[in-house]
């Protein structure tokens, strides 16, 4: 019996690159499914940098034992979020720890949670393609996960690192459900021209090469970092409002297409 | 599906360590004072070697580095606990800015595995290492400015480097015990982000001889000086001197209005509150500029191709204070 046997599909959020928005579109994805009517649930894996309490605002939450398992933390009445944060005593200390260790924790993750019944489970991970990432696959493997979403930025420096995630996800059977270019231009407050900081079209491209689908350009925005800053704690509600929750709903649709067509 | 490590295709054989069997889970570490004896080591077929403690003491490789790396003034090491935040290219300026001192000789080490970014940047994405009976030779991209990465031991770019610790552990050390650097005044070593494998191993292998110190990047949100502080903590554990942290990619401005924003606000203070908060160093900020991530893609030296720019004018200062804090 495992935490995880109540979970209809998985979807694992993925860069070769770190610091590109991975926790960032996971969090935006998550709300996206359950303003859709989803059930909801965030892992996030990265065990040394873990984002995700914090983009919730739901630092300093204690997980519970139960007799079923670990209960994750319940953000909304269809959000549940699982991370190392939550275990850590104080927000500063660093999790040192060598592959065979986070590849226990991992599989903890997977085997101890109890997640109870989701629509999704959306898995958070660390930048690179070593222990996390071979752990949390040879976890699921028979659980098949249905797919990665890859996250890029547009400069090349960064593409380039998202290139060799795609070559993990060849090597380990993992479809790619499609590729989102974050930090696609920034619109300047004050005259409102765009600048491309970190250029752009290096994720169209990337999915082009690849054939993949391409789940559309994100733009930076300040109020959406201003808003997780704030660490309100209902920035679920009040996403709604941000202009990227029309864009994300979109990327949900195209994420969900391939799988929901499935079943 | 098996197992999913792959072999390297590297044609440089690569030492990863001397068990015969991967460590388990939970394994205490074969150079733990439990190894052998915990209650993961039951079962475990590397379990009769690690109790034995045969290779308790010294590491055999150590006084080989020590030897390699005596001639090598000053090392650093590039950290942040976030990705993205502009370690690589920090590590890329400070090394073309060393560099512009033709009396200076510069190496770069990057030991990101699984994301080397500083081929690229550097401009020496196609080249190779070169073996000789003297070790591996850096490439060099300027007569006094050499560097070593996994980047240019990959068959094909696209290729992933699907490693798990122990692995990446022993090319690290191959980095420093193989590589043929000769006398160096600086060594910048380009880590991932995390505090891992990669942050232990090149700790461990650089402590014998002597670690100048660790200059910390960060970019101004909470959610990023969140992990830079979980770094900082490591250093303070790991006993490495922090030489200052920097604030990258602080302030935005608008080359069409020159209005300044902030694209990552500082709610918390920043770089320079964080700093305060653990009595390191501040060592300034550096303003986003869409020509730096522009020159890092065309391997170009950002501060020799705008001179002029404020970012360029903000990256010297704070390449200034590194160098008079390594003085001191």
């Amino acid at each position: 019996m495992s935490g995880i046997d109540g979970v209809k599909h998985i979807v694992l959020v993925l860069s070769g690159k770190g610091g590109v928005g991975k926790s960032s579109v996971t969090t935006q994805l998550a709300i996206s499914l359950l303003n859709k009517g989803k059930n909801v649930g965030i892992l996030d894996i990265d065990l040394t940098g873990p984002s995700i309490p914090r983009m919730l605002g739901l630092e300093g939450k204690q997980v519970l034992q139960s007799t079923a398992g670990w209960v994750p933390i319940q953000a909304h009445k269809l959000l549940k979020v699982m991370s190392l944060g939550f275990l850590l005593n104080n927000r500063g200390d660093s999790v040192v720890w060598r592959g065979p260790k986070k590849t226990a924790m991992i599989r903890q993750f997977l085997t101890d949670v109890y997640w109870g019944d989701l629509d999704y489970l959306i898995i958070d991970t660390p930048p690179g393609t070593s222990d996390e990432h071979i752990a949390v696959m040879e976890q699921l493997k028979e659980f098949r996960p249905d797919g990665a979403v890859l996250v890029t930025t547009p400069q090349s420096v960064a593409t380039a690192d998202v290139r060799k995630e795609i070559s993990f996800c060849r090597k380990v059977n993992l479809p790619v459900l499609g590729v989102i270019e974050n930090m696609s231009g920034y619109v300047c407050p004050h005259c409102s021209e765009c600048t491309y900081i970190f250029s752009s079209g290096g994720g169209k491209n990337l999915a082009l090469e690849n054939g993949f689908v391409f789940l559309g350009s994100v733009p930076i925005d300040p109020q959406l970092v201003a808003l997780v800053e704030k660490q309100d704690s209902n920035l679920i509600s009040l996403y709604s409002e941000s202009p990227l929750a029309v864009q994300f709903a979109e990327i949900a649709d195209k994420v969900l297409e391939p799988i929901e067509s499935k079943t | 599906m098996s197992s999913i490590v792959v072999q390297s295709q590297s044609s440089i054989p690569l030492v990863a360590h001397n068990l015969p069997a991967p460590e388990p889970e939970h394994c205490p570490g074969p150079e733990s004072e439990q190894a052998g004896t915990a209650d993961s080591c039951a079962g475990c077929p590397n379990q009769t070697i690690c109790a034995a403690k045969l290779p308790v003491g010294p590491d055999p490789d150590m006084p080989a580095i020590k030897a390699r790396l005596q001639n090598i003034k000053h090392k650093l090491l590039v950290l942040s606990g976030k990705g993205g935040v502009g370690k690589s290219t920090f590590t890329s300026m400070l090394g073309w800015a060393f560099a512009a001192d033709e009396n200076l000789e510069v190496g770069i080490m990057d030991i990101d595995m699984c994301g080397p970014s500083m081929p690229r940047m550097m401009g020496a994405e196609k080249e190779q290492i070169h073996t000789s009976n003297s070790g591996w030779s850096p490439v060099y991209v300027a007569d006094n400015l050499g560097m070593m990465s996994i980047g240019f031991m990959l068959p094909n770019p696209d290729d992933a480097v699907i490693w798990r610790g122990a692995k990446k552990n022993g090319l690290i050390k191959q980095f420093l015990k193989d590589v043929d650097w000769g006398t160096l005044d600086y060594l910048v070593v380009d880590t991932p982000p995390g505090t891992s494998d990669e942050h232990l191993s090149v700790n461990q292998c650089l402590k014998e001889s002597g670690i100048d110190g660790a200059i910390v990047v960060t970019t101004p949100q909470e959610v990023s000086i969140l992990d830079v502080r979980k770094e900082l903590d490591f250093c303070r554990k790991a006993g490495i001197k922090v030489l200052g942290i920097i604030e990258n990619m602080s302030g935005f401005v608008c080359p069409n209005c020159k209005g300044e924003s902030f694209i990552f606000a500082p709610t918390t203070g920043g770089g320079k509150a964080l700093a305060e908060e653990y009595k390191v160093p501040f060592l300034g900020s550096v303003p986003l500029d869409p020509r730096i991530g522009k020159s890092c893609d065309m391997g170009d030296s950002f501060l020799d191709e705008y001179p002029d720019s404020p970012a360029s004018k903000a990256i010297l200062e704070v390449i200034n204070n590194v160098r008079s804090q390594i003085e001191n």
